[in-house]
């Protein structure tokens, strides 16, 4: 009976389901399929979580017994100056992660949705690298790049601008454009891959159209490139934000947060603090604040670009299903 | 397309340079690993670097690390995506927003009481301490992969399989699970290489045992201890750990690329 029932849900798929009572179509064992997934799910993210919601109303150094402080941790997030510090150092990461790729990517879309693009599979292998790599990779190769006397500033020199060349990661002051340059690098292929993925499912005929119109280049851009690509620059501000607040892998292998504090950012504080300093209470409540931050910012990002059904372009309807 | 072949060429001349700029890191760090400390041009730097940073150890970790969790999950989140796009599952309406908080979580917030409960589990230092995580981190992107693959399935198929009287495991077992291979295969890769590649739980949760260290924290410990070694030898290190992904990557970036970009805008 139960198996007849179930196979008719399988059957009637996702239209058939609203016209049952939604109670009787319930298929109790089909919660045996989800358990494994979340039984994963709940030990090793749900209760970490609840456990670091927990573990910040306290103060706690791993060790003895923790004291409960109220809110104190959450108010030296926002009032500590070297915490405040660091989520200014996040807010410019975001412009070097997040904005700079997008409209890197964006330029660059727009430039080839004009053309036909010789060679697509190629380009697109070489500008998704800097995504498979490893960060830590991707650390040591800037290193090297960036040192005082790496290829960068050799490249400097050559052209006349010796004076410009520095220790770029050891500078007081261009330690932070510098760690940025690294994440604008790493994410702006992944943008132009996933703009250049949306170009291509545009209907030819409505730039054909548009140009018997008499619209040039930009007009052609802001009428047709840039409404298509709606979801991919959503999807693409979604993955560079996250990547941007998470940071601290890159940060961590090329400065360790210095010179002096001039590259901490919340995620190094996090770590200092829970295994270097043993406040994990402090580091709980800047760990929560980060997820929460980063909630905010992407379900901003979804209300801002969320998709109006009047405007579907073709692309998105042929998009449905998996290669 | 009527524009002119001066635009074309230029656009063209765009995007080899954005491409340059792309691979130039790797690049550089071949060259300066080839190059060597004293000038002349070879090997040595490699076999200095293997030696000395054990990257055969720790290559095997990362390999074992990742397979198992990308088989272990697969298998899960196949269940469950299954489950999630067939049947009426009591509070799957509740699980999918939870997964996808899932998604865009920072590891930052897990890190601490997972670094708690290896420790209580005597599991520290162990692979299983990264293993476990790992597959809980990646159960929403693989239960929300199969879920839409099982969902874009033709009802025919399905039913073709009731008439026949299959029940709802051989359903899954005979009908979907052999033409789910591509979605399967496209999750593996996704999923083994973030698994390979990630960082702060590999730093948090087996600090200590360089035998159990994944590759890119062995580079970390490595190139971070090295101010005072040969930066070509450094640099040979990080071309190490970075060989099989690359090469790999050759391999299935087409699947890999379209994948990603796709399973994402979705």
């Amino acid at each position: 009976m139960a198996v007849t029932s179930a196979t008719r849900a399988v059957v009637a798929g996702p239209s058939g389901r609203r016209r049952r009572s939604p109670v009787a179509g319930y298929s109790w064992s089909s919660l045996l399929y989800v358990a494994p997934a979340l039984l994963f799910f709940a030990v090793f993210v749900i209760y970490p979580i609840c456990i670091s919601v927990q573990t910040s109303f306290y103060e706690y150094d791993g060790l003895t017994l923790a004291t409960p402080v109220g809110a104190a941790n959450y108010v030296a997030v926002f009032t500590d100056p070297s915490l405040r510090e660091a989520l200014l150092h996040s807010l410019v990461l975001l412009v070097f992660y997040a904005a700079l790729p997008v409209l890197i990517g964006l330029v660059l879309a727009g430039a080839l949705s004009r053309i036909r693009i010789y060679g697509l599979t190629f380009f697109r292998a070489a500008l998704f690298i800097p995504q498979v790599l490893s960060s830590v990779v991707v650390a040591v190769a800037w290193r090297g790049l960036l040192a005082a006397d790496g290829p960068v500033n050799d490249t400097l020199r050559a052209v006349g601008l010796g004076s410009v060349a520095t220790s770029w990661l050891g500078d007081f002051d261009t330690a932070l454009p510098a760690v940025g340059a690294i994440g604008t690098w790493v994410q702006y292929g992944l943008c132009m891959v996933l703009f250049l993925g949306g170009i291509v499912g545009i209907d030819r005929s409505l730039y054909e159209a548009a140009r018997l119109d008499g619209a040039g280049a930009v007009r052609e851009f802001r009428a047709i490139t840039l409404p298509a690509l709606r979801p991919q620059i959503s999807i693409a501000l979604i993955l560079c934000i996250t990547f941007a607040l998470r940071n601290f892998d890159i940060i961590w292998n090329t400065t360790r947060g210095g010179p002096g504090t001039s590259t901490a950012v919340p995620s190094v504080y996090i770590y200092q603090d829970a295994f270097q300093n043993r406040a994990l209470g402090q580091a709980s409540a800047l760990a929560v604040v980060l997820t929460l931050l980063i909630l905010v910012i992407v379900g901003l990002v979804q209300l801002a670009l969320r998709e109006r059904s009047e405007i579907r372009p073709r692309s998105l309807r042929r998009s449905g299903g998996l290669r | 397309m009527k524009v002119s072949r001066t635009e074309t060429t230029l656009t063209h001349a765009l995007l080899v340079v954005a491409a340059i700029i792309a691979v130039y890191p790797l690049i550089s760090i071949v060259l300066s690993a080839l190059r060597g400390g004293d000038g002349s041009i070879g090997l040595g730097s490699f076999e200095l670097a293997w030696e000395r940073g054990g990257f055969g150890t720790a290559l095997l970790s990362s390999a074992f690390i990742s397979i198992t969790v990308v088989v272990v999950t697969v298998a899960v989140v196949s269940l469950a995506g299954f489950a999630l796009a067939t049947m009426r599952v009591p509070g799957g309406r509740l699980m999918l927003p939870i997964l996808l908080l899932g998604l865009v979580l920072p590891y930052e917030v897990t890190v601490l009481p997972l670094y708690q409960l290896m420790t209580d589990w005597g599991l520290l230092d162990t692979w299983w301490a990264l293993i476990l995580p790992q597959i809980g981190l990646s159960v929403p992107l693989g239960v929300f992969w199969m879920r839409s693959f099982f969902a874009s399935v033709p009802g025919e198929l399905l039913e073709a399989a009731r008439i026949d009287g299959a029940g709802r495991f051989e359903t899954f077992r005979l009908v979907l699970l052999p033409v789910a291979g591509p979605a399967i295969a496209t999750l593996a890769t996704i999923l083994f290489l973030f698994t390979w590649n990630e960082f702060l739980l590999a730093l948090v949760l087996v600090p200590q045992d360089p035998l159990v260290q994944t590759a890119p924290l062995a580079l970390s410990f490595f190139a971070g201890a090295g101010r005072t070694i040969d930066p070509s030898v450094t640099a040979a290190a990080a071309v190490i750990v970075a060989a099989p992904i690359v090469i790999a990557y050759v391999i299935l970036q087409r699947r890999l690329i379209s994948g990603l970009t796709e399973g994402a805008v979705k």
